[in-house]
């Protein structure tokens, strides 16, 4: 199967198979109007199988960390790969999960951002600022 | 802005340091009676507390201070639907400090981003307590001489209970610490205050149903209340709330210098026998409420003038 190749954007590999979709809703990519390619189950060496997002644009990538540090990210400007690397853990994420406590002010009070900050890294464990409930991923 | 939102917004040398000026407030009250005066505190009691807003006020009037406030939710214009962001930048305009009870966990955090005086966190829900843990650190220091080297028991609903995470929380970063928790399966130390606490910190600790069985090792013994306020099942509440009762037959054999501490108020979990023990500390417990949110009240208004 043949997908054109991108000049300007991101190509994000290596994601764990039947997880492309999810990290298609998580950036918004429903929303944006340039040209993506979702691959799935595409074969890989390292992972046996994987998903693959190809994005004809440059797009905020910052929180993708928190989904998967895994991932590989390569940026690709005028059809050459200028840079490859695994999104960090990002220290805080804002308004990408919602507390989930029935307990906590973000319940009351809804104009409030849902503020997780990274509290664990080595087990990837974020949490809730105001009630420091563990996100759910 | 600096405000006092969870016990571990201090350090160790600061909690200390409140310890030591709570302690000559003690011995020199005179000293004290005119630091706040022209000051004052704002007690913002979103939910009824009878001990912590009175003790807050004590605390302020005897430092020469005043108080303005309410005492629930219903009399303030959260009824209106008015946000915590706005009450508090209200609330700024009229006082020096604030000291604030909410429901909801989080609420002080949301509070001290917004307002432009010291905030207090009072107790928000089942999340934190700092003055207490202050009031009990506090106590221990009293009643003990000492904050290591003590094994501390832990005793009924360690599930829900803020003031006891916050005290286990802040005794981790003493040394020579062990704590034993003891309560029934479903009100057990939730795993993670475990993980992130006591294994983090490499403490000692034993989980155990049997308070009897580890009576004679303990130094403090920290009884609480099964709370019906944070169940959102009656018959758990019901089924759970006489799971442990201190009576004067179980203290038969604990230490003789043990120290008996709970935050109150009491329902049966302590029977009144024990009240006259001069092991029995609760009483005096609340007293120390008073001196060391005194002490605090000093700190944050000093640090922020």
């Amino acid at each position: 199967m043949n997908i054109d190749s991108i000049k300007n954007g991101v190509v994000i590999d290596h994601i764990k198979a039947g997880e492309g979709m999810k990290i298609y809703h998580f950036l918004n990519l429903d929303k944006q109007d340039c040209t993506v390619a979702i691959i799935k189950n595409a074969t890989s060496k390292q992972m046996g199988r994987k998903d693959i997002i190809k994005v004809d644009s440059f797009i905020d990538l910052n929180a993708l960390g928190y989904i998967d540090p895994n991932i590989t990210i390569n940026v690709i400007k005028d059809g050459v790969r200028v840079e490859k690397y695994h999104p960090e853990l990002p220290a805080k994420i804002i308004n990408v999960v919602r507390c989930k406590n029935p307990r906590c002010i973000t319940t009351t009070e809804q104009e409030l951002p849902h503020v997780f900050k990274l509290t664990d890294a080595e087990n990837q464990v974020y949490r809730c600022i105001y009630c420091e409930t563990k996100a759910d991923k | 802005m600096r405000s006092l939102i969870s016990i571990l917004d201090l350090s160790v040398e600061e909690i200390d340091e409140l310890i030591a000026v709570a302690n000559d407030i003690i011995d020199n009250p005179k000293k004290y009676a005119e630091k706040c005066h022209g000051k004052k505190l704002a007690t913002l009691f979103f939910e009824p507390s009878t001990r912590t807003r009175l003790s807050f006020e004590a605390a302020m009037y005897e430092l020469g201070g005043n108080v303005l406030g309410f005492s629930e939710a219903q009399s303030s214009s959260a009824a209106k639907g008015e946000s915590v962001a706005d009450t508090v930048r209200t609330v700024s305009c009229y006082a020096d400090i604030i000291a604030m009870r909410h429901p909801k966990e989080g609420a002080p955090l949301v509070a001290s981003m917004k307002a432009t005086v010291p905030i207090i966190n009072a107790g928000d829900g089942g999340h934190n307590h700092p003055t207490q843990t202050l009031t009990d650190l506090l106590t221990i220091q009293r009643e003990k001489g000492r904050l290591n080297n003590l094994t501390v028991g832990f005793c009924g609903d360690l599930k829900f209970g803020r003031t006891v995470h916050s005290l286990i929380e802040a005794l981790s970063r003493y040394t020579g610490i062990k704590i034993i928790l003891i309560s029934p399966d479903e009100l057990k130390l939730p795993s993670y205050v475990k993980q992130d606490v006591l294994k983090k910190h490499n403490i000692e600790y034993v989980q155990t149903t049997d308070l009897e069985a580890v009576m004679p090792e303990l130094d403090i013994l920290y009884m609480t209340r099964v709370q019906r306020e944070r169940f959102f099942n009656e018959e758990d509440y019901l089924r759970l709330k006489d799971s442990y009762i201190l009576t004067p037959e179980k203290l038969k054999t604990a230490k003789s210098d043990l120290a008996i501490l709970h935050p109150l108020p009491r329902v049966n979990e302590i029977a009144v026998a024990i009240d006259d023990d001069p092991r029995a500390c609760y009483f005096r417990q609340v007293l120390n409420g008073k001196f060391v949110r005194m002490a605090l009240i000093l700190k944050l208004l000093e640090e922020n003038s």
